[in-house]
């Protein structure tokens, strides 16, 4: 029974949302809807098990005295905060929540880590781009040719090379890109199917078959 | 004055007004298409609704280019009228009145018929290499480089005595992708079993950890290890993008994996999550079906599961011939495309000849809505 109702849900419910796509019927739209509901709901009870096992984790740290234990510190003292200035001053705008946390705190910090890709992209870059064999020697070229026409000093070495930047990734790169997406789309398909039909049943925490 | 008036008057019998039921919709639309000659002087074109026992209203003011309207703010149980006026200047000339329609919603969106015949070819070929390996007999799959080295990099972290972190993408349960992870995860924590290796398990979304965590320990029980499974090491770090990558590049730091596995939907941090692990000098086996992401992937990571490898994985590390099967069915599900691609391609290209012409209406086929 611990295994059938869940598959028996996965299976009516798979069947259901399929057929959902081709029948544009306000009934099926609001069917649509109150599962999407449903998703949200079983979420917020999933958000209390995530927490709940952050803090486990970052406690077990701190009794364990393990390498970089001081962050679990930092950890749960912000956890604490945050959850503190949401239950008193609320979510609004305005609030000292997303003035002093999320304006003043959490968006620069994202900032900074997305600043920092740039880095990292030079530096793969760099790695990517040495022409050790010939079809890296291509990737290459086909980079270089790209980056420069891009660019307006592209347009005034040689005025045809924003084209062929152009045509480059219209035509070689995007073959390539829909050759990967025809497959993953159906390889999305298969395992949708797969664990509509409950022959994989990975996702369930069980063996397969 | 009298000459306009002489033009719109011998022009209005050649004004077409036609309303119907939107089709392929879930109702409260009607569809008006109108054909206004273009030698008639026109600056705008304004739409009148008469409702059934009620007085006509202008609702719209369109531009003399236009040749289609739809009315999306009607009551499917009622009837109405519409028609439209050219209006120049100060004259202002209307069109014939439609006759009474109104709006229903469908049942099927025939628009979307296409996908279907695809989809049923596409599933009719899975079950029946399903039901082929269900014979019990044999079937090819290439290797898969990336797979291969799932055994290597977990027999490598065992001998180093470090453990291996798995991020099962920043995708939520609903992503095919993630569920392609959380099997790939349920087939090394197999192996992290058998091995004896520590698993790391960072979590971005909550249910995606309580699904990770269940895998996780069925796949210790399964390897006869339910003793050594420790769920504190299956953990949810938070719903935060960029603070997500920060944690799990700080777990990688501190803890030095001696292999990484990043396998499942990734965005603008898998760049930083894959050179970070490279200069912790971890293998890492990364995986996604987002084609923005792979060239990162490619770059940093030893081994790089490309789109469909990625849900290959399962079948092809656990060998099952029900998944080797699906796996087969995919396989075909490519040829036919590539056969469509190719024939189409002709096709197409036939109908440059005139005669040929009507080749050009295979392309509608394939137009989805």
């Amino acid at each position: 029974m611990r295994r059938t109702l869940p598959l028996a849900i996965c299976l009516g419910m798979g069947i259901v949302m399929m057929c959902q796509f081709f029948i544009p019927h306000p009934v099926s739209v609001s069917f649509y809807d109150l599962t999407t509901k449903w998703i949200r709901i079983v979420s917020a009870f999933a958000l209390v098990l995530g927490v709940g096992s952050l803090i486990l984790y970052h406690i077990d740290r701190l009794q364990r005295k393990r390498t970089g234990w001081g962050y679990s510190i930092v950890t749960l003292v912000a956890l604490v905060i945050t959850a503190l200035i949401g239950l008193i001053w609320g979510v609004k705008p305005g609030s000292p929540l997303q003035e002093v946390l999320f304006k003043n705190i959490l968006v620069p910090l994202n900032s900074s880590m997305f600043a920092i890709l740039a880095f990292y992209m030079a530096s793969a870059a760099y790695r990517a781009f040495r022409a050790r064999t010939k079809e890296a020697a291509l990737l290459l070229i086909a980079a270089f040719v790209v980056m420069i026409g891009m660019v307006p000093v592209g347009a005034a070495i040689w005025g045809k090379l924003p084209e062929l930047a152009e045509w480059v990734l219209s035509v070689p790169n995007m073959a390539a890109k829909r050759g990967i997406l025809f497959g993953v789309a159906l390889g999305a398909i298969a395992t949708s199917l797969k664990v509509i039909l409950g022959i994989e049943r990975g996702w369930l925490g069980g063996g397969k078959g | 004055m009298s000459i306009l008036l002489a033009i719109l008057v011998n022009q209005v019998s050649l004004i077409v007004i036609r309303a119907f039921d939107t089709p392929n919709d879930g109702g409260k639309s009607i569809t008006i298409q109108f054909d206004v000659p273009s030698q008639l002087p026109t600056d705008v074109l304004i739409l009148e609704r008469t409702e059934e026992g009620g007085e006509p209203a202008i609702i719209a003011t369109l531009n003399p280019n236009e040749t289609s309207y739809i009315d999306e703010g009607v009551v499917d149980t009622k009837r109405y009228q519409y028609r439209f006026a050219s209006v120049k200047g100060t004259d202002t000339l209307w069109s014939e009145t439609t006759g009474w329609v109104k709006s229903s919603p469908q049942f099927f969106n025939w628009a979307r018929v296409n996908i279907l015949v695809a989809m049923l070819i596409f599933f009719a070929l899975v079950i029946y290499f399903i039901e082929h390996a269900k014979a019990g007999r044999h079937l090819f799959v290439r290797r898969i480089a990336g797979l291969d080295a799932v055994e290597e990099a977990v027999g490598r972290a065992t001998e180093m005595g470090k453990p291996i972190v798995y991020v099962p993408g920043l995708g939520s349960v609903a992503d095919i992708a993630t569920i392609a992870s959380l099997n790939i995860l349920g087939e090394v924590a197999k192996k992290t079993a058998q091995y004896d290796s520590a698993l790391l398990v960072p979590n971005r979304d909550p249910i995606v950890y309580t699904v990770a965590r269940e895998v996780v320990k069925e796949a210790y029980t399964k390897a006869g290890r339910p003793d050594a499974f420790k769920p504190d090491n299956i953990f949810y770090v938070t719903s935060e993008q960029f603070a997500y990558a920060a944690a799990v590049d700080g777990l990688m730091v501190r803890e030095k994996p001696a292999t990484n596995f990043f396998l499942g939907t990734f965005w603008a941090e898998s760049l930083i999550l894959a050179e970070t692990g490279a200069t912790t000098g971890a293998i890492q086996i990364a995986g996604t079906d987002s084609v923005f992401q792979l060239p990162f992937f490619i770059t940093a990571c030893d081994y790089t599961l490309i789109g469909e490898e990625l849900y290959a994985a399962s079948a092809y590390l656990s060998r099952e011939p029900l998944l080797l099967g699906s796996l087969k069915g995919q396989d075909f599900g490519k040829l036919l495309i590539m056969v469509i691609i190719i024939i189409g391609s002709a096709l197409l290209l036939l109908s440059k000849i005139p005669t040929l012409k009507f080749f050009s209406q295979i392309i509608n086929f394939f137009n989805v809505s």
